[in-house]
């Protein structure tokens, strides 16, 4: 059993459309958070994954109506205004994204963005934060990093800039990550580098870590334990080990069907009408 | 992302209170343009219409000039003068400019480079500057002027063109249509043209201020229309001399003025984000 | 009959000015796929395989080097005819958003490959893109419709007919399923595969996924920093990979397994490759780039 939960989800239910009957984004999902676990969330486009993450810090759009309860730490966060919201991000959960383009300014070089989210959060001195930002450069596997701080975001490749990003987000030692398909737009053996980070983080600093993922490989590479998620709702969910072993809902079968092995996926190639059998 | 045609419609209802604002105010210039020899109450040109430097009043609504000409039937009939100036302008310096642009952006290599260096230097002058020195070649007048805005318009237009054409070459539909062994002609016509029509609409409207203003600053100066045509910018013109006496001379086609580019600034930013927010829409 | 190479690249070099700056995106891309045959480039960002891709069907002309399509040198002419012998090669694009004309019915938008062939008869036409848009699974008053109307995979299916419409001996598909739901990307690469028995046609993939190269292509070039560091048979590549960079790419796709240390994954070293190093033959057609840097 984890240790205790620190996101709590109960009854999570989010609404677009404010029509009575039409379908919600999430429906009624329930589940719990440990700190020094992952728990992934995988399903297809539109299985509302996204959508309940961004609930937990309060970042839907103006739109969105939930009802159900979240708590993180124990506090309930219904009531909690931007301000707190923005205090809680940061110091308790960081937060990963999927384009590392859009999360960074152009404009400003990675020590100015870096010491500046820092200085956000928690009263630092320049030279604190600095080191801070420098440390956590270090801590994602970034040889140098004085040299990667004097950059801009477009001299950087997207595998650096998401490695900045989880840098960024866990500078201020938070105990959870909220990491939304982190590694999707990058090339797979740059993939291979930040999951493996992420399992390295989740042992070294105990933190916490929701992935939100489409990809059943990656659940099954890093997850403790995994949440299948359809339409808005959890269909199964259980350590990994077990759920992706003996999986009892059929959809969670018919997503261990499509992951196909490289094997697999060239023994379709050959069953199928080949001029140049090899 | 499927887009179902309710949903095109829901955006389409919501159109900018700037653009609805804006071609409110720009419709009733133009109808008042139009409309003007029959609606002003006196004949612009008749001098003594009313006592010499007369304010508002009942009987004038914008007061008199030096002449005694009553200055609303001058405003109105100036709408007809300045508008026409900057439509005709706009219309003509856009089709000029655009073509100079989509030349420059399909014709090949080498004319891209050298048109666009042209156009380049070209626009680096202050567009009045333009119309100011053409004038003075040319000699003054309405017709003259009215080319001369023209002309200083063309390399503007070019270089909004070209950047919306170039841009929309590199998309990948234009060079699926390339491969496909489309010919450049129809390729602009087809597929660019449609697709940048928008964006030209709307810089067309912000030309159209640009133009009313070099018209009025020429008229000022005394190189555009010739007085005693009541263009706004004449009328100002005439008011020069008696800023504390007769401000209204000043104060009443400056006002018109104003309105006017503001009413096709408002129109040309609300297109604008009209056109953004449908292409943020798959 | 010994299969006859549809198209020949021969040391394709590909140099960018940007700015004051050159890149080198490609040095020395040499392959022959045949007709009839899948062949797969994989590679991750910077590799240049979407830049060959784009030289194969004429949209950027190589620094150096030379192409040839059925035979016919293809590098060395000029503008004009250039046109005419690349008709023969068709692209499909990657964002099934961009690559169709918002404002055209996607009938005209096939249609217009049929009647820039000189079919001027735009009846005939409309009875080809029927038949071209069932066969892609479409229905045929489909053509009437806007391509708003349709979903990210019926859009890459219109993509589809509309390369095939000019009646190509190659098709480029440059990476045709990265922009679409895991579930649809099965369909269309199956319609791929369908579609190419039909017309003989040879497919250059290019993909950075290593399982639809797998599970469409017959032989594949690995490409990294814009050469080719290994090519040969699909399933001999991928069973018995030889060089460092494909072990890797092939290691770090995520499977059921396998479980992630926190450790860092065991990547190979690479190593340095000069513009003399060659390609070796070490078994039948699977070849290795040589490296005789130090």
């Amino acid at each position: 059993m984890a240790s205790s939960s620190y996101i709590e989800v109960r009854d999570l239910s989010v609404d677009f459309s404010g029509e009575n009957g039409a379908p919600k984004a999430v429906d009624g999902v329930s589940f719990d958070l440990a700190r020094g676990e992952i728990l992934a969330l995988v399903g297809e486009s539109g299985s509302g994954k996204t959508v309940t993450s961004l609930s937990l810090m309060k970042l839907l759009p103006e739109a969105a109506r939930w009802t159900g309860h979240i708590s993180i730490d124990g506090v309930d966060i219904a009531t909690k205004d931007r301000r707190s919201m923005e205090d809680i991000r940061g110091s308790k959960v960081g937060m990963i994204f999927q384009e590392p383009a859009t999360s960074l300014n152009p404009v400003l070089t990675i020590a100015r963005q870096m010491t500046e989210g820092l200085r956000r959060h928690k009263l630092l001195s320049a030279t604190k934060a600095a080191a801070m930002a420098r440390a956590a450069l270090l801590d994602v596997g970034i040889a140098d990093p004085d040299r990667i701080m004097a950059q801009f975001p477009h001299q950087l490749s997207g595998g650096i800039r998401q490695l900045v990003l989880i840098a960024a987000a866990i500078a201020l030692q938070p105990d959870v990550l909220l990491a939304d398909e982190p590694t999707t737009a990058l090339d797979v053996t740059v993939q291979a580098q930040v999951l493996d980070l992420l399992v390295n983080l989740k042992s070294r600093m105990g933190v916490g870590i929701l992935l939100v993922t489409h990809d059943i490989g990656v659940v099954a590479e890093t997850a403790d334990r995994v949440a299948v998620m359809r339409d808005g709702r959890i269909l199964e969910t259980g350590f990994v080990e077990d759920v992706l072993t003996a999986p009892q809902h059929d959809y969670t079968k018919a997503l261990l069907a499509s992951h196909l092995t490289l094997q697999q996926a060239l023994a379709v190639r050959s069953a199928g009408n080949s001029r140049f059998p090899r | 992302m499927i887009h179902s045609s309710a949903q095109s419609k829901k955006i389409r209802r919501q159109l900018p209170a700037t653009i609805a604002i804006g071609a409110g105010i720009a419709s009733f210039l133009v109808v008042a343009a139009i409309l003007a020899p029959f609606v002003a109450p006196y004949d612009a040109l008749k001098m003594a219409a009313g006592p010499r430097l007369s304010a508002p009043s009942g009987n004038h609504l914008f007061g008199t000039d030096d002449f005694g000409r009553d200055l609303f039937s001058r405003v109105l009939i100036g709408a007809r003068l300045s508008l026409g100036i900057g439509i005709v302008a706009v219309i003509s310096g856009l089709v000029a400019g655009g073509l100079l642009g989509l030349f420059a952006a399909f014709g090949g290599r080498h004319v891209e480079a050298v048109l666009l260096r042209l156009i380049d230097v070209l626009y680096s002058f202050p567009d009045t500057l333009v119309a100011l020195i053409l004038v003075a070649f040319l000699g003054p007048g309405i017709e003259n002027a009215t080319v001369a805005i023209t002309i200083s318009l063309i390399p503007f237009y070019a270089r909004v063109t070209y950047g919306l054409a170039v841009r929309e070459r590199a998309k990948p539909y234009v060079e699926a249509a390339r491969l496909a062994g489309i010919r450049s002609a129809r390729l602009v016509r087809v597929h660019i043209m449609p697709n940048i029509g928008h964006s030209l609409i709307s810089m067309a409207t912000l030309g159209f201020s640009s133009a009313i203003l070099s018209a009025a600053g020429l008229s000022f100066l005394g190189l555009g229309v010739q007085p005693p045509s009541p263009e706004w910018g004449a009328i100002l013109a005439s008011g020069r001399n008696y800023i504390t006496k007769a401000p209204w001379i000043l104060i009443f086609p400056g006002l018109a003025i104003f309105v006017t580019v503001l009413s096709f600034n408002l129109i040309g930013d609300g297109l604008r984000d009209l056109f953004d927010h449908r292409r943020k829409t798959p | 009959m010994t299969p006859v190479p549809v198209l020949s690249a021969s040391s394709i070099t590909k140099v960018f000015q940007a700015g004051g700056k050159q890149l080198t995106a490609l040095r020395g891309i040499s392959i022959a796929p045949l007709a009839g045959e899948t062949f797969g480039i994989i590679g991750e960002s910077g590799s240049g395989k979407s830049t060959f891709g784009r030289i194969a069907v004429g949209l950027e002309m190589p620094s150096s080097g030379e192409l040839y399509i059925e035979g016919e040198r293809v590098d060395d002419l000029p503008a004009s005819l250039r046109r005419k012998k690349f008709l023969r090669c068709q692209m499909i694009f990657q964002d099934p958003y961009s690559s169709l004309n918002p404002r055209l019915t996607i009938g005209k938008q096939i249609g217009e490959a049929i009647y820039a062939q000189g079919v001027l008869d735009w009846r005939q036409i409309r009875g080809d893109v029927g038949e071209l848009l069932e066969k892609v699974g479409l229905r045929r008053d489909s053509a009437d419709r806007y391509p708003h109307e349709f979903s990210g995979g019926q859009r890459q299916r219109i993509a589809i007919a509309r390369a095939l419409a000019p009646s190509p001996r190659i098709v480029v598909a440059d990476e045709p399923v990265s922009s679409l739901d895991v579930s649809i990307q099965a369909q269309i690469l199956d319609l791929l595969a369908s579609v190419q028995n039909e017309h003989l046609l040879c497919y250059i993939l290019i993909s950075h996924d290593m399982s639809v190269i797998a599970r469409l292509c017959d032989r594949v070039a690995v490409m990294h920093r814009g050469r080719i560091v290994e090519l040969g048979p699909t399933s001999s590549v991928i069973g018995t990979p030889q060089h460092p960079y494909t072990r890797n790419l092939l290691d770090a796709v995520p499977r059921l397994g396998r479980r992630r240390s926190g450790h860092g994954p065991t990547t190979a070293a690479l190593p340095t490759h000069g513009d003399d190093d060659n390609l070796i033959e070490i078994s039948s057609g699977h070849f290795v780039l040589q490296s005789t840097a130090m």
